[in-house]
């Protein structure tokens, strides 16, 4: 249309340096647009993930500078597969993904079944304050728990403490104050605190999904006489499986990087090196920075990797139908 | 006319070069900071034209920005303070000059600094890498009120067994703890019984040592402490060890020198004259903490920033500016006969503890780094917490650290 009528003489003629910018932009400018994300994802995402490939099958000690490494083939990942520390660390990081993993969605789900049925007046406030600790800083977290779990002033073992004079529950409680930053206790500490942060983020997760449940569903089952309960579990539960195949693929995928939590709270309250606390990333990141073993701590990167690929692909066969639609 | 202007803008423009100064950037943790603070003015009355910039960073972030700089080349300072549990690593690694070599020639000024220093930053191959700037000869701080409270003479302190025979009587007649860690014994121990010139861990010939009787019996002390219920089970630097500084219900503590300095600046300055310091028992010796300056090799001023170094670390009033303002225990030895040593501590109840850490200082043994050390102390303090808290017996917890460090020498 323009063309044809600056042809006419109707509009000035357009110079032929705007006419190539005109067309430079009407081909281009999607491109423009669209490659912060592709640059940023360039560099920040698809480099360093190459660039971790590569060095895992070199050996470098970073210190010695850049462009220093060896070819060793296969040698990190043979290393890594038969290394004890490195086995203990997916066992303990297996038993995190289990206690800190299953309770969020055995809380999370009910939780947003009753502020969805009964609170859901306040469901703005109720969410809200559950989804804090998510939001927290992970620096705030570690102060805080550390202090609760301090072996003589944490209101943890106050609390224990104090229960223990209680007549009957005495004799299940342990006497002596508990050290929760042992080898053997960090992992109960752990779970406690990824449980207290992650929760809030699975009700919201959830309780999106209940509301999208159509109402005539529950109105139909009330004319029938189903109560709350039958209503939850022939209801709420079926309906909510493609939620739940999503939730549990995020905590699964979570859980098996669990690094910050682990990270602050054993630099807070014990040394890094608890054995008890090293979960798969927190060995990987004292592999490499603590150790200088970078084709090491590359190769249980990508061992890492598979791991969470199988594991995703096995939630993704239980609850994977439902959440295609089928059934 | 032009061609006056012209020498104009010349003269202008070498005067301009003449008159800047050289910037010379120094990476550093706190409090060392504070230190190169006070010798950088004293610095600057020699070297005018040379402006010091200090890259502050927290320990552990100092060190990784050091590493990720090393590993990358870009971003490394001129000069880098290293603290002792990174310079052996540094030392193995390339990124560091060889300060033995043209046109440093540290050599001639090894004499002058606490021997076992030289050996910490000396790598495996020979390699020189950090001249010593602090030390901390390891020292026995004990509450002496609590002490006498118990009845208990320090100087029965002074063995292995009458330490621990004073704490079960501490624990019983005030309830104090022996000490906040049992863990500490042991390491103790370990350290201070290696024979000179060798890795902790590993022997002359690079075998792993540590099921030898010297780690049993330190793992033995160590587990009577703990089954005896003598200590607090708390860790080093978390606000439980520092709670127990101010209530006092530790009442002894193993540490290097620098922990006076904590103590009353910051973690229990009301327990001022209440502390006391003595040697380690049965006559050990051993280094807590320490640090160096090196060189990275692709600093682009490496003149200037060995003019620094020399200045910071062998100069006697570069040393005395540094422990005046933080305490920082001088690595030269001519800097440690400054009269202020003799000087009474107040914090210490008017102890001469100077002398007393000076003489530490002069018999602790050199210990030789190994490229493994890190690993190894790793491992062995996984095995010690597995005997303390889970109970494991001593020889098998041993053997299985000791096929762990192997598997890991690569």
């Amino acid at each position: 249309m323009q063309e044809s009528l600056s042809k006419v003489g109707l509009l000035p003629e357009p110079s032929r340096w705007a006419m190539r910018w005109s067309r430079f932009q009407r081909r281009y400018a999607p491109y423009i647009f669209i490659s912060p994300f592709f640059i940023l994802f360039l560099i920040f995402g698809l480099y360093p993930s190459l660039f971790s490939l590569y060095m895992s099958f070199q050996t470098w000690t970073p210190s010695d500078g850049w462009g220093r490494w060896k070819f060793v083939g296969f040698e990190n990942y043979a290393f890594t597969l038969t290394d004890p520390m490195f086995w203990r660390s997916v066992w303990n990081t297996v038993w995190l993904g289990v206690f800190s993993g299953v309770p969020q969605h055995l809380i999370a789900i009910p939780m947003a079944f009753v502020i969805h049925m009964v609170l859901s007046r306040f469901k703005t406030f109720v969410t809200a304050v559950y989804f804090l600790p998510y939001i927290t800083s992970s620096v705030a977290i570690a102060l805080i728990f550390n202090t609760l779990f301090a072996t003589h002033n944490g209101v943890i073992n106050l609390t224990i403490a104090h229960l223990n004079t209680w007549p009957l529950l005495g004799v299940l409680l342990p006497d002596q104050n508990i050290n929760w930053f042992t080898s053997a206790n960090i992992k109960y500490a752990l779970a406690v605190v990824v449980v207290w942060q992650f929760t809030g983020w699975n009700i919201l997760l959830y309780l999106s999904a209940i509301q999208a449940i159509p109402k005539d569903l529950y109105e139909a089952a009330e004319v029938d006489g189903a109560g709350r309960w039958q209503q939850f579990r022939y209801i709420t539960l079926p309906l909510l499986r493609p939620m739940m195949f999503f939730a549990v693929s995020l905590t699964i995928i979570g859980n098996m990087q669990l690094f910050e939590q682990p990270f602050v709270l054993l630099n807070g309250g014990a040394s890094a090196a608890t054995p008890g606390g090293q979960t798969v990333t927190m060995y990987m990141y004292r592999t490499a920075f603590e150790w200088l073993e970078m084709g090491t701590a590359a190769s249980i990167a990508w061992i890492l990797f598979v791991f969470i690929g199988i594991l995703t692909y096995l939630n993704h066969l239980v609850f994977g139908r439902a959440a295609r639609g089928g059934d | 006319m032009k061609r006056i202007l012209t020498l104009l803008a010349l003269l202008a423009f070498f005067g301009l070069g003449l008159a800047q100064k050289t910037t010379l950037t120094v990476a550093v943790f706190p409090n060392l900071d504070d230190a190169l603070k006070a010798q950088i003015t004293l610095f600057n009355k020699k070297f005018p034209n040379v402006e010091v910039k200090l890259v502050i960073q927290q320990y552990a972030d100092h060190h990784n920005a050091l590493t990720t700089a090393l590993a990358t080349g870009q971003g490394l300072p001129d000069v880098a303070a290293i603290e002792v549990g990174f310079v052996g690593r540094f030392a193995e690694g390339q990124g560091f000059e060889d300060l033995n070599k043209a046109p440093y020639n540290a050599g001639q000024y090894k004499r002058l600094f606490t021997p076992y220093t030289i050996a910490q930053a000396t790598s495996a191959d020979g390699r020189f890498i950090a001249m010593p700037t602090d030390i901390g000869p390891g020292t026995f701080f004990y509450r002496l009120d609590i002490l006498q409270k118990a009845g208990v003479d320090p100087r029965n302190m002074l063995t292995w067994p009458g330490y621990i025979a004073a704490g079960r009587r501490i624990k019983s007649t005030t309830g104090a703890f022996l000490i906040a860690d049992a863990a500490d014994v042991a390491w103790i121990n370990i350290f201070a019984t290696t024979p000179a010139n060798n890795s902790p861990y590993f022997d002359e010939k690079g075998n792993v040592v540590v099921d030898s009787p010297r780690f049993v019996r330190a793992f033995e002390l160590a587990r009577n402490i703990r089954v005896a219920g003598l200590d607090a089970r708390i860790g080093a630097w978390t606000n439980e060890w520092y709670d127990a500084f101010k209530k006092g219900t530790v009442a002894t503590q193993f540490s290097g020198a620098w922990l006076q300095g904590h103590l009353q600046n910051w973690m229990a300055p009301e327990t001022k004259g209440l502390w006391r310091v003595q040697q380690l028992p049965e006559g050990m010796y051993a280094s807590w903490g320490g640090s160096f300056y090196g060189i990275p090799t692709a600093s682009r001023n490496k003149t200037l920033a060995w003019e620094f170094i020399k200045y910071v670390t062998t100069t006697e009033e570069a040393q005395i500016a540094a422990f005046k303002a933080i305490g920082a225990f001088p690595a030269l030895l001519a800097a440690q006969n400054d009269p202020s040593f003799s000087e009474p501590i107040e914090f210490l109840g008017g102890q001469q503890a100077r002398l007393l850490w000076r003489d530490a200082a002069r018999r602790v043994k050199p210990l030789k780094a190994n490229k493994y050390d890190r690993i190894a102390y790793e491992i062995i303090t996984a095995a010690l917490s597995q005997v303390l808290d889970e109970g494991k017996d001593i020889p098998s917890a041993l053997a299985e650290a000791k096929r762990l460090i192997e598997r890991r020498m690569r």
